[in-house]
């Protein structure tokens, strides 16, 4: 049973009116349980309306969405319940933040399941625990909070509804660099202890790289790639020409491969390229 | 929220976009004054034709105009309702209580038309006429008060900065909205209590990034050396064209036609 598979899905913004604008065109493609998957593609992609649909906010003009093989919108009244299931964390989602206490914020997402209190306690502690956020900040007002602490109390907000499928636009937009590393490997622990369907929506090349097996690429509306992480990332030049690019470690290693050396395509990360190349200098003698 | 039409501008080119702001606007207050001087059925004719021929002449969508009318139904049909039963003379049909007269419908057609009037024109101003060139206009027509010390620059930066934020705030909105929504907020079920308890979660932190973006665009300006209306030049200089004294003419015209309409026919209204 696959998590999500999506058939011919479209949606036009303004249709009928100068500014229509064809957001995504016919893209079908199926979702396993337990994939870690990158969605990369060029500012104005379409990448933020997929999302934005795979979870019900906006309706597609045309097209199905499957969640666990039922059609969404079959019930447009019991769509809250998708949105339960597929949880979807925005752009800068520390602006959605409103409650007095980061705990009670957190706790907004399980109280409009309808939980009882018990619940709604419990899955705001494993929430906090995932994303690093200590007991003490949880009593916190989170307009307290740094930029980072407050991004990880609105990923908390979403995690903490417990979705089978989690979906997180840029989470990591605008943090520094270890805010970034940290938030990463949480969110990849996370993808791994729960055995959850993750979706990562980036621009950063080398997040996707780092973290994610396999790879969607949207260009103009249009599902361009749906393959393994080093699978997409070997097809450098498809990518340069949608004006997406290769982690920069995958374009080093690339270029020694062109020069003859012998080193497997599709390297993603510095300690894998590291280990292949201190592999092969062993082999030559040179180390 | 993004279908009020009322007040949004449409870029196109007609010959109304491109009359100068200033011109537009006096000639608003003009139309406006003329609507209410209206007292017989050929000075109405007379206004509602030119009123037609602008919004025709601004090549706006005419489902543009309807869309910004679709608010003011209800207020015109209320006042042409309490003016239609409130007209006095002979009765010319009645029933217990509610008698209507001749110049009860005289008065419920000329209050519709006003109002009507008064919009569409209104409305092809602001269709017509982009927020910073409205509020440069405003600025320069207003300038004569700042010899009794009125802040015309400032007031009119306000005004073109409210105008700037409303789309922003806008999208904030749609934006905070899709996220609460992504967290199970239930905004469009329950009765009234609850769906005002339902707009918490939106309306705090659009205030909260409001402020923040107040402060943000203060600490730019100030970046930037502004302080204030002294000594600034402008980058738009407005000028005057030979269309603008043409539609000045017309308008003077039209004045000119419903005076005499007024003076030389009787009248409907008393």
């Amino acid at each position: 049973m696959s998590a999500i598979r999506v058939e011919n899905l479209c949606c036009t913004y303004g249709a009928n009116t100068p500014f229509e604008q064809h957001a995504v065109k016919n893209v079908s493609f199926e979702i396993e349980r337990g994939d870690f998957i990158g969605l990369i593609g060029h500012t104005g992609s379409g990448k933020s309306t997929l999302v934005q649909m795979l979870n019900g906010l906006i309706k597609p003009t045309s097209g199905k969405i499957y969640v666990e093989d039922n059609d969404i919108w079959s019930e447009p009244k019991n769509i809250r319940n998708i949105r339960f299931k597929v949880g979807l964390v925005f752009q800068y989602p520390e602006y959605q933040l409103f409650e007095e206490t980061v705990e009670k914020d957190i706790a907004f997402g399980p109280s409009n399941m309808g939980l009882s209190v018990e619940e709604i306690e419990n899955k705001v502690k494993n929430a906090a625990k995932f994303v690093g956020l200590s007991d003490t900040l949880l009593k916190k007002s989170p307009f307290d909070l740094s930029g980072g602490e407050k991004r990880r109390c609105a990923i908390a907000g979403v995690i903490a509804m417990d979705p089978d499928i989690l979906i997180l636009d840029e989470p990591t937009a605008g943090l520094d660099p270890v805010g970034r590393d940290v938030l990463l490997s949480q969110i990849a622990q996370y993808q791994k202890a729960k055995n959850n369907t993750v979706i990562l929506v980036s621009h950063s090349m080398e997040d996707v790289a780092r973290v994610t097996d396999k790879v969607m690429v949207m260009n103009k509306g249009q599902l361009k790639m749906f393959d393994k992480t080093d699978k997409v990332f070997s097809r450098c030049d498809e990518l340069n020409e949608i004006g997406l690019r290769v982690p920069q470690i995958t374009k080093v290693t690339d270029a020694l491969k062109n020069k003859g050396f012998d080193i497997p395509e599709g390297i993603l990360t510095v300690d894998k390229a590291v280990h292949v190349i201190s592999e092969l200098l062993k082999k030559e003698g040179k180390l | 929220m993004r279908d009020i039409a009322f007040g949004q501008y449409y870029p196109t080119k007609s010959i109304i976009h491109s009359m100068d702001p200033r011109v537009k606007l006096i000639l608003l207050v003009a139309f406006l004054v003329l609507t209410f001087c209206t007292l017989n059925y050929a000075a109405l004719a007379l206004v509602v034709a030119c009123v037609a021929s602008i919004v025709l002449l601004s090549k706006v969508p005419v489902k543009m105009y309807f869309k910004s009318l679709k608010m003011i139904v209800v207020i015109v049909l209320i006042t042409s309702a309490l003016n239609l039963f409130y007209g006095t003379g002979e009765p010319l049909w009645e029933w217990g209580f509610i008698k209507i007269t001749l110049s009860g419908i005289n008065n419920a057609v000329f209050v519709a038309a006003r109002i009507i009037s008064l919009i569409l024109i209104s409305s092809a101003l602001t269709f017509t006429t982009s927020p910073t060139d409205l509020t440069d206009a405003l600025e320069r027509l207003m300038k004569p008060l700042t010899v009794f010390h009125v802040k015309v620059h400032e007031i009119a930066m306000m005004m073109t900065i409210a105008l700037r934020f409303v789309p922003l705030l806008l999208e904030e909105t749609d934006k905070i909205m899709a996220a609460q929504k992504a967290r199970g907020a239930d905004m469009e079920s329950g009765n009234l209590v609850q769906r005002i308890k339902a707009l918490v979660p939106v309306l705090i932190p659009l205030f909260v990034s409001a402020f923040r973006r107040a402060y943000e665009l203060a600490v730019a300006m100030e970046c930037r050396c502004y302080q204030g209306g002294q000594g600034r030049t402008r980058m738009k200089i407005l000028t005057l064209h030979k269309s603008d004294y043409i539609c000045t003419f017309i308008v003077i015209l039209i004045i000119v036609g419903v005076v005499l309409c007024n003076v030389l026919l009787p009248h409907t209204l008393r």
